[in-house]
């Protein structure tokens, strides 16, 4: 699905961000990325999306090594970006009428959807009147009518309170499940990490040459209590443990 | 009703000066309120059929030219930064001539067609529309903009669905100030050189010292600034109208 090889990028000359880095994601899997802020997490999705381009190396996307991305990878950033003059509707119809799509056949599409979301009765809402949970799910449900099968979240719910985070959390899993997307997830709450993915990445210095990978051992469908499972907080400890040395650094 | 508390300090203020104005009894310097309504009525045709549809002419060629190139260069320096770096401080700093004080001017070079009048009503509301404009352009944020680059956007795209409508706002705010301003210039260019027009014609009753007279036009182009006015903000209620939940 996603693959990086060699792939070195920095801003200036002498100062990569990433170095040599080499990585595969397989279709159908849900991968964490999990480091403290500033160490290439938000640079590697600059990559995924081609935003940027590597300085060395290839990023090959569904096999074709450097290619065009932009428009191929659904992106959901941190903040929901919804634009405040366009209805929960319209928002969601964006990336369709950017593709071509026309209107009216965009908001058939689009509609059914939104009772999928757990947005029905909010279609013509604006993004203001809205609750922070609900504007991450039209964020979520904007990045899966990009129609591509990778998506790219941006630690989508680290501006909701911890409540919500829960709900959206498992809220995300039921969505993933169903439609097999591959998903990319950004992070810093490991416990997050380890609830939601198949794998989780770890970053550790800079410039990043490789990840500290980690399979989580457990099955699906997950539930909260896998979490106090003895090898599952083992790994948690492992993790924090890893991320707080790097904050000494 | 919502504005009773100002329609009651007009009133008071409409009071006082109808006694002061009495008291003084010196109609043609200080004529009472109802003196210039008396002669509103009685100039009404005059005012309205000669003198109306001159200045309003004025101001509307006047605004349509200010909004065409203003935002015309508020695009052109929002697209291109060398444009914006040399054009954007000579903007600010044309502020600082005095426009009213080149009035005369214009009657130099345009006579006393409506152009000279024209001219000094573009001078004054194009700054407005130009910079409110733009800073509405750049008010727009690189994070969405890189988020329509990732559904595959184009330049044109983002110009169509996130910079205009960010603009929006910006671009009727100085289009407020703009109109007020408009019926200030069109009624400064009459004064200096016009045969026909309502600050034309308020000038030359200052002349004949008939204060009520002069006060008449006045009313009117105030009038005329508020229809204009309350013209910019139902349209920019019905365009921007998700500003108005909450």
């Amino acid at each position: 699905m996603l693959a990086f090889d060699n792939v070195t990028f920095g801003y200036g000359a002498n100062d990569n961000i990433l170095d040599q880095l080499s990585f595969t994601v397989r279709p159908g899997e849900f991968i964490s990325i999990v480091g403290r802020s500033g160490s290439g997490k938000s640079t590697i999705f600059r990559l995924v999306t081609g935003l940027d381009e590597p300085s060395t190396g290839t990023i090959a996307l569904d096999g074709h090594p450097n290619g065009q991305r932009l428009g191929k990878v659904g992106y959901m950033p941190q903040q929901d970006l919804l634009l405040p003059w366009r209805t929960v509707l319209e928002n969601a119809c964006l990336p369709l009428e950017i593709a071509g799509t026309k209107k009216m056949s965009a908001h058939e599409q689009v509609l059914p959807l939104l009772q999928e979301f757990g947005l029905a009765g909010t279609e013509n809402n604006y993004p203001d009147e809205l609750s922070g949970g609900m504007k991450q799910r039209v964020a979520f449900l904007r990045a899966v009518l990009s129609g591509n099968p990778l998506l790219l979240l941006d630690e989508p719910f680290s501006a909701l309170d911890a409540i919500t985070k829960l709900a959206m959390q498992e809220w995300l899993i039921e969505r993933w499940e169903k439609r097999t997307a591959t998903v990319l997830f950004i992070t810093h709450d490991v416990e997050e990490a380890l609830f939601l993915s198949d794998r989780v990445f770890m970053l550790r210095s800079k410039p990043v040459t490789s990840f500290e990978e980690i399979k989580v051992p457990l099955g699906r469908p997950r539930s909260r209590n896998d979490l106090h499972r003895p090898e599952i907080l083992q790994l948690k400890e492992q993790l924090l443990r890893a991320l707080r040395e790097e904050v000494m650094l | 009703m919502r504005n009773a508390s100002s329609l009651l300090i007009v009133l008071a203020f409409l009071s006082v000066w109808e006694i002061g104005a009495r008291l003084a009894d010196q109609a043609f310097i200080l004529p009472s309120p109802i003196q210039i309504a008396i002669k509103l009525w009685d100039l009404k045709e005059v005012l309205i059929i000669n003198h109306l549809p001159v200045t309003l002419l004025t101001i509307i060629i006047g605004l349509a030219i200010s909004i065409v190139s203003g935002t015309a260069i508020a695009v052109w320096m929002f697209a291109n930064p060398s444009v914006r770096k040399a054009l954007y401080p000579i903007l600010i700093a044309s502020q600082m001539i005095p426009v009213i004080a080149l009035a005369p001017i214009f009657v130099l070079w345009f006579g006393y067609t409506i152009w000279s009048k024209v001219a000094v009503a573009v001078l004054i509301t194009f700054f407005p529309i130009t910079v409110n404009t733009f800073d509405g352009l750049a008010s727009g944020k690189k994070e969405t903009e890189e988020l329509l680059l990732t559904m595959g956007a184009t330049k044109k795209d983002i110009f169509l669905k996130y910079s205009m409508p960010t603009t929006l706002p910006h671009f009727f705010s100085g289009l407020k100030v703009a109109v007020t301003l408009s019926v200030i210039g069109a009624a400064i260019g009459e004064w200096l050189g016009a045969q026909a027009g309502l600050g034309y014609f308020s000038r030359r009753m200052m002349t004949q010292f008939d204060g009520a007279a002069v006060f008449a036009p006045i009313f009117v182009l105030t009038v005329v600034g508020i229809v204009l006015f309350v013209c910019v903000t139902s349209i920019e209620k019905r365009l921007v109208k998700w500003r108005n939940i909450n």
